[in-house]
């Protein structure tokens, strides 16, 4: 294998077919390039999908309300839906076993919130302590909600990174006080939240205590609940499933809504959202692998054709060295050698121009749906061996042509 | 070759001894390459037997031919078929590469034959820069570089002008004087002559047969 002589021989013969070889190359060079570019998109697509499913827990639940837009059981249309304590507390009571976090929420866009001179607009959320696990949040420092906050209906708040960052520029804000309309709240924690900028521009106060002071009686704005995971995914999903539908239907009948009634009362479902995207996202992968794998084998059967033509222009040559002594299997291995080496010079070159181009643009791309488009090393490894495979298997057949080529009947002289 | 088949050889009986320098002539169609052919491992009869050096030569496959062919015979061709894309030292290194000896041995021993058929000088040349006779004489190098037993030689001079041809066969006597088997077709009178037996072939079957008085290709040379 590692003899100066084949080499040279490879060398030679490459430089006696230098445009083939060339070409070659090239259409190896962009196979593997594409399927690398097109591999490391399908994973920056994933990536993206997956953060955004991310902001919050994917098993998430949310119910809202508004108009109905259709008439029923005589009660006009148009009817505003309102949801309150007791709704919360009999959907708590009624799926106990199937629920694992739960919130009611109450909230106020756009609040004015200050903080000595500074001051902003922030989405303040009246919430449960659940919370913190339903958006996914992390504590940054001090701590979330708890059970306390929200029996005393205490004022105090849990803020996002973002909003720290400025009201607070680089002050501690726990134990601050901070006016929302006015009203202080002291500053009890710091969060940060995969969902980044657009989550952590937010306050989190007790809901008792969001009701109480903008006079909402016992008025929500949502409910949120995150669903049990089982250990099979497709079972959550079914089982998220039907809770939402539960909770659309019983909702709907205790508000004397039309069953039909899509705006009244929405129930929304992250896990059946998420399932169906992923799915979606297997199959752009395996699309962008049949692509990518389609482009690599019209390269090898280019290398292939290549490796025809350098047998056919050397079967005198191959005539003559059967003649004076050369074994079948050195003739094949000198074939092979070389369409090995041209697909592994020309893949790896396109690997690294892939994986290059990533590296170089991946960083650029700020779309929510494409986060660090990239290669991982198993994948490299896959294409890799696909190459080395790719090469073998190109050089195989013209191999054995050459090796089966008749000493007499090259030598035959014209 | 399927419904064509064509009985070339009808019955040959021949046997050369050690040191022999035998011409094997006819005209063409009599069966002379596909004789030296067989003789040379590359093709196979149909029927009958073949002993080289005490060994059945039969039912080879490719990788013992080879390693026979490596090993007894040397080969010289009308058209030299030497590898153009290589200089006269690796051309005449080649068999001793597929012999497996060592690179720094091969060299040596290469330029040894080289330097034994007059070419010393022209190691580094690619065979288009050489003239027929000096091709012939590498590819002679070649032939005896792995040291075989026989040296075939199919027309060795029939794309040499008269000059070179004497030049060429002055050296194959050389050879056969140190002892070498040594079979040549040829289809040139004053070329059988200087070998010192001919086979006379027609219509696939020996007609003559005859030990006669070697010429020096030397002393013809200089007439």
């Amino acid at each position: 294998m590692f003899n100066i002589e084949r080499w040279q021989e490879i060398f030679e013969s490459m430089g006696k077919n230098k445009l083939q070889t060339f070409l070659t190359m090239i259409s190896v060079f962009f196979g593997i390039f594409i399927l690398v570019i097109l591999v490391g998109f399908s994973s920056g697509i994933e990536n993206g999908v997956r953060s955004e499913f991310e902001q919050d827990a994917t098993n998430r639940l949310s119910v809202w309300t508004g108009r109905t837009t259709k008439g029923y059981k005589g009660l006009n249309p148009g009817r505003i839906i309102q949801l309150r304590n007791g709704d919360f507390e009999e959907i708590n009571r009624k799926h106990e076993e199937d629920i694992e976090y739960k919130s009611g929420l109450y909230s106020i866009w756009g609040a004015e919130v200050t903080y000595k001179k500074e001051n902003g607009n922030y989405r303040v959320e009246g919430a449960a302590p659940d919370q913190q696990f339903i958006e996914n949040a992390s504590m940054i420092s001090g701590r979330f909600l708890n059970q306390g906050d929200i029996d005393g209906g205490l004022k105090v708040a849990v803020i996002g990174q973002l909003m720290k960052s400025e009201l607070f520029k680089e002050e501690d804000p726990i134990g601050k006080s901070i006016k929302v309309f006015g009203i202080s709240f002291t500053v009890i924690g710091v969060y940060s939240d995969p969902g980044g900028e657009r989550e952590e521009k937010r306050a989190f106060i007790p809901l008792t205590t969001a009701q109480r002071v903008f006079n909402a009686g016992d008025k929500l704005r949502s409910l949120v609940y995150t669903v049990k995971m089982s250990d099979n995914f497709d079972e959550a999903v079914a089982l998220s499933a039907s809770l939402r539908d539960q909770l659309e239907y019983e909702l709907k009948s205790k508000h004397s809504v039309d069953p039909e009634d899509r705006s009244a009362v929405r129930v929304f479902d992250t896990l059946e959202e998420a399932k169906q995207i992923y799915g979606l996202i297997d199959t752009i992968r395996a699309v962008f692998w049949f692509i990518g794998l389609g482009t690599i084998i019209a390269g090898v059967m280019g290398v292939s054709n290549i490796m025809l033509i350098v047998v056919k222009e050397r079967t005198k040559e191959i005539g003559i060295r059967k003649a004076i002594g050369a074994l079948p299997s050195s003739i094949i291995a000198m074939i092979l050698q070389e369409a090995i080496f041209i697909t592994a010079i020309a893949g790896f070159l396109g690997l690294f121009a892939g994986v290059g181009l990533l590296e170089l643009i991946g960083p650029q791309i700020d779309s929510d749906f494409i986060k660090f488009p990239q290669v991982d090393f198993n994948t490299a490894m896959i294409t890799v061996t696909v190459l080395v495979a790719a090469g073998a298997l190109a050089g195989f057949v013209p191999a054995r042509r050459a090796a089966h080529i008749k000493p007499i009947e090259a030598l035959r002289d014209e | 070759m399927g419904s064509n088949s064509l009985h070339v050889l009808k019955g040959i009986d021949f046997s050369v001894s050690e040191g022999e320098m035998v011409a094997i002539m006819g005209s063409s169609g009599s069966g002379k390459s596909t004789f030296l052919n067989i003789l040379g491992m590359l093709d196979e009869a149909d029927e009958g037997a073949y002993m080289l050096d005490g060994k059945p030569i039969k039912n080879l496959n490719e990788k013992v031919a080879a390693k026979y062919r490596n090993q007894f015979l040397g080969f010289i061709f009308q058209s030299f078929n030497l590898i153009t894309y290589k200089s006269a030292l690796d051309n005449v290194a080649m068999p001793l590469y597929y012999q497996g000896v060592k690179r720094n041995v091969r060299t040596e021993k290469a330029m040894h034959y080289l330097e034994k058929v007059g070419l010393g000088d022209w190691a580094d040349h690619l065979p288009n820069q050489l003239s027929g006779g000096q091709k012939q004489r590498v590819a002679i190098a070649r032939a005896l570089a792995s040291e075989p037993k026989v040296l075939l030689a199919d027309e060795p001079t029939g794309a040499l002008d008269t000059t070179t041809s004497y030049e060429v066969m002055e050296l194959i006597q050389a050879i056969n004087d140190e002892g070498k088997t040594i079979l040549c077709v040829t289809h040139e009178e004053d070329i059988a002559h200087m070998c010192k037996r001919i086979v006379n072939l027609k219509d696939g079957k020996i007609i003559d047969d005859s030990f006669v008085k070697q010429v020096s290709a030397k002393a013809s040379a200089n007439v």
